[in-house]
C-alpha cells in the first residue's frame, strides 16, 4: 500500500463501489482507497479510472487480477443474469489437516472472498446473446479445483446444453485442490467428460486463460475449448516455474509460460486485451453458433 | 535376482540374510533351522505389512523390482505388437502402447513405463510422459475405437514430466485431450495402477469403465512430497501428507473412487510377480465379460454418468 492510501481517511476508503471488490485483507493490487499505484509500470492511478477501465492500468496495459463476480459484472449485460449452483457448497472428505484443518481454511477463504468456493456460474446475455460464463475465484484458495468448482462448472455446461447456448468460462487457478485429494483430481476428467459433451452438441465453448492458469485446471477444461483467449501476459502452463525450474536445474526463458510465448508456440488462437473480450467473444460466439452479427 | 529391501523392511531383510547364508553352508542337519527361520522371516513380514502406513506403501509402489507395464503385457497377453509414435514429433518412450490378444480377443493397450537400469530409466524418463507421449497415447485410443476393440491401459507414473519442451509442446493441452476423448471413446476402458498413479499425468490414460489399483500400488492428486512442500513447507513431513492425501488402494476404494483392489503377494507384486499377474488376469477377464455384453450407448452413457459422480458436495 503506498503512502497516499493509508494516510486518506477511512471513510472516503469506503466507496460506494466496495461491494464488488472483494480482496480485503489479501495482499493485493487492488486498493481500499481512492489511489492505487499500478505494480508494473508505477504509475498512480485514480481508482474510478482504473475500474473504469476494467482494472487494466491505463498507462501501461497491466491487467490486474480480478475477482469472479468483477469478471462476470464487467462481461455480462447488466440485467438479466441468474447465478447457477450457488447452493453447491464444499465439504470434506477425507478430512484433511495439514497446519490448519482444511474446514478452517475453508471457512477463511469463505469470509475473505464472501465466496463459498472458487467458481462462480451465471445465466445472462452478452450483447443481447443468452450465454452462460463461469468465472474462477482465484480470490478463494487461489482457485484451486475440488468437488464444487467441478460441480458448478458441469452444471454450467449443462445449463448451456439445454439452453443450446454458448459457454464461457475464465479460468485463474494454481491447479487441483490438493486438501480434496483424488476427488479434486477425477474433476478434471468430469470437467473434461461435460465439454466432451458440449462439443458433440455443437455449442460453442469458448476459454479464456486469464493470470494464473496451472495445473489440473490448466490440464482439463481450460485448454479444451474450441477457441482458446489468452489475456495478455498472463502465465499459463502444467507443472509451476519453480518446479520445472528444480527439475532442469537451469534457469527459464524470457518471458516462459506467459500468453505471448504460448502464442508464439501454437497453443492458444489469441490474445485479447480484457478492454476489447466482451465485443471479440460477442462476435466469436455469433458466427459460431449463426446468429446475427453482434451489435 | 537379490532382493532390495525397503527401509522398513530391514528386520525381514536380516532374517532372510541368514537363511541364505545357511543355505549357502549346505550342511545337513540345519533344515530344521531354515525352516524355523523362514517362519519367523514371514512372521515378520506380515506383522509390517498388516500395518502399512500411507508412506510406506508409497516405497512399496516404488519398488526398483515392482514389475512394470511391459511384465504385465508379456504375462497377460499374447500377439503383443508394439505400435510406437504420435506421427506429429517423436516416440516416447516413457508411454508404450500397442495391440495384442486377451484370452484370444483383439485389444489395444497402454501403460507408462518405468526403466529398470540407470540407462533405461534415463531413456524411459523414469516414467514420466511428455505430450509426444500422450498423443501417441491418443492415437491408439482412436485406433482402438475405429476397430472396435477394448482398451486397457497400465498406470504408473510419478507424474508428466515438467520440462520446457513439455511445456512448449502443450502438455497441458495433451492431458486435457486425453481426458475429453477417454469420457467418449467408443470402446470399453479397463485401467490398472500397478505402481504409483501420478496425478494428471496418470488420469490422463485413466478414465475407464473400470479402474483397478493392486493392493499396495498409490493414486494422487500430487506427489505426497510435492504436498508436503507446498502445506507445510517442508518435502520432509511426506509422511503426514500421505496419510492426508488418502492415496492407498483400500482408501480410495472405501471413497468409491476405485472400483477393486486386486490383492498382491505379502510383501508386494516384485516377491510373486507370477501370483499378481494371476489375481490380475482373473479380474480383467470378468470386468471385460461384463463390459463387453453392454451396447455401446448404454457404456458411454454409464461412463458419463460415472464421471458425474466423482466429487462430494453439500447443500446450502
Amino acid at each position: 500500500m503506498s503512502w497516499f492510501d493509508r494516510v486518506l481517511p477511512p471513510k472516503i476508503k469506503k466507496g460506494p463501489e466496495q461491494p464488488l471488490v472483494k480482496e480485503g485483507g489479501r495482499r493485493s493490487s487492488v486498493p481500499e482507497g481512492l489511489w492505487s499505484k499500478c505494480p508494473t509500470c508505477q504509475a498512480v492511478l485514480y481508482r474510478t479510472e482504473l475500474e473504469a477501465n476494467l482494472f487494466v492500468c491505463p498507462h501501461c496495459g497491466h491487467h490486474q487480477r480480478l475477482t469472479a463476480r468483477q469478471r462476470l459484472h464487467h462481461f455480462l449485460d447488466p440485467e438479466p443474469r441468474l447465478e447457477l449452483g450457488a447452493e453447491l457448497i464444499p465439504v470434506d472428505p477425507l478430512r484433511f489437516k495439514d497446519q490448519k484443518k482444511y474446514k478452517d481454511r475453508l471457512q477463511e477463504a469463505q469470509e475473505k472472498s464472501g465466496e463459498k468456493d472458487a467458481l462462480v456460474a451465471m445465466r445472462g446475455f452478452l450483447k443481447g446473446q443468452p450465454v452462460v460464463v463461469a468465472a474462477f475465484a482465484f480470490e478463494f484458495m487461489g482457485g484451486s479445483m475440488g468437488s464444487v468448482v467441478g460441480a458448478r462448472f458441469v452444471k454450467a455446461a449443462e445449463a448451456a446444453m439445454v439452453e443450446r447456448c454458448p459457454f464461457i468460462c475464465f479460468s485463474a487457478s494454481g491447479g487441483a485442490r490438493m486438501q480434496e485429494g483424488l476427488f479434486s483430481l477425477m474433476q478434471m476428467a468430469k470437467t473434461a467428460a461435460a465439454v466432451e459433451r458440449l462439443a458433440k452438441m455443437g455449442i460453442p465453448y469458448i476459454s479464456v486463460l486469464t493470470d494464473p492458469t496451472m495445473g489440473g485446471v490448466s490440464a482439463s477444461l481450460a485448454t479444451l475449448g474450441d477457441i482458446l483467449i489468452a489475456e495478455p501476459r498472463a502465465l499459463i502452463g502444467f507443472a509451476g516455474p519453480r518446479v520445472i525450474e528444480q527439475t532442469i536445474r537451469e534457469k527459464l526463458p524470457e518471458g516462459f509460460q506467459r500468453s505471448e510465448y504460448l502464442l508464439e508456440h501454437g497453443a492458444i488462437d489469441q490474445i485479447v486485451d480484457r478492454r476489447q473480450l466482451r465485443d471479440r467473444i460477442a462476435e466469436i460466439v455469433a458466427i459460431l453458433s449463426h446468429g446475427e452479427r453482434a451489435v | 535376482m537379490k532382493t532390495s529391501y525397503l527401509d522398513f523392511e530391514q528386520s525381514v531383510a536380516e532374517l532372510e540374510g541368514k537363511v541364505e547364508e545357511l543355505r549357502a553352508l549346505n550342511q545337513p542337519g540345519i533344515e530344521e533351522d531354515i525352516r524355523r527361520l523362514e517362519v519367523k522371516a514371514r512372521k515378520e513380514l506380515q506383522r509390517i505389512y498388516s500395518k502399512l502406513s500411507a508412506w510406506q506403501t508409497v516405497q512399496v509402489a516404488r519398488h526398483p523390482q515392482r514389475p512394470y507395464t511391459l511384465d504385465y503385457v508379456a504375462a497377460l497377453f499374447e500377439d503383443v505388437q508394439m505400435l510406437a509414435g504420435d506421427r506429429a514429433y517423436a516416440d516416447d518412450p516413457a508411454i508404450v502402447g500397442g495391440l495384442a490378444r486377451f484370452h484370444g480377443h483383439g485389444i489395444v493397450w497402454i501403460g507408462q513405463q518405468k526403466g529398470r537400469d540407470t540407462k533405461e530409466k534415463i531413456q524411459r524418463n523414469f516414467g514420466m510422459p511428455r505430450p509426444e507421449g500422450y498423443r501417441k497415447a491418443l492415437r491408439l485410443m482412436r485406433l482402438a475405437e475405429r476397430f472396435q476393440l477394448p482398451l486397457f491401459t497400465f498406470i504408473d507414473t510419478p507424474g508428466a514430466y515438467p520440462g520446457i519442451g513439455a511445456e512448449e509442446r502443450g502438455q497441458s493441452e495433451a492431458i486435457a485431450r486425453n481426458l475429453a476423448v477417454m469420457s467418449d471413446l467408443g470402446v470399453p476402458i479397463l485401467a490398472t495402477v500397478i505402481g504409483e498413479g501420478g496425478s494428471g499425468g496418470a488420469l490422463a490414460i485413466g478414465v475407464a469403465d473400470r479402474l483397478l489399483m493392486l493392493e499396495y500400488s498409490v493414486y494422487s492428486v500430487i506427489s505426497p512430497e510435492g504436498c508436503a512442500s507446498i502445506l507445510w513447507k517442508d518435502a520432509a513431513q511426506a509422511e503426514t501428507a500421505a496419510d492426508n492425501l488418502g492415496i492407498t488402494a483400500r482408501r480410495l476404494h472405501g471413497l468409491g473412487l476405485v472400483d477393486e483392489v486386486v490383492p498382491e503377494p505379502l510383501g508386494g507384486a516384485q516377491r510373486d510377480p507370477e501370483a499378481v499377474f494371476r489375481e490380475l488376469d482373473q479380474r480383467l477377464q470378468s470386468h471385460l465379460g461384463q463390459l463387453l455384453g453392454q451396447d455401446k450407448g448404454k457404456l458411454l452413457s454409464n461412463r458419463y454418468e460415472r464421471l458425474m459422480h466423482y466429487g462430494v458436495v453439500g447443500a446450502a
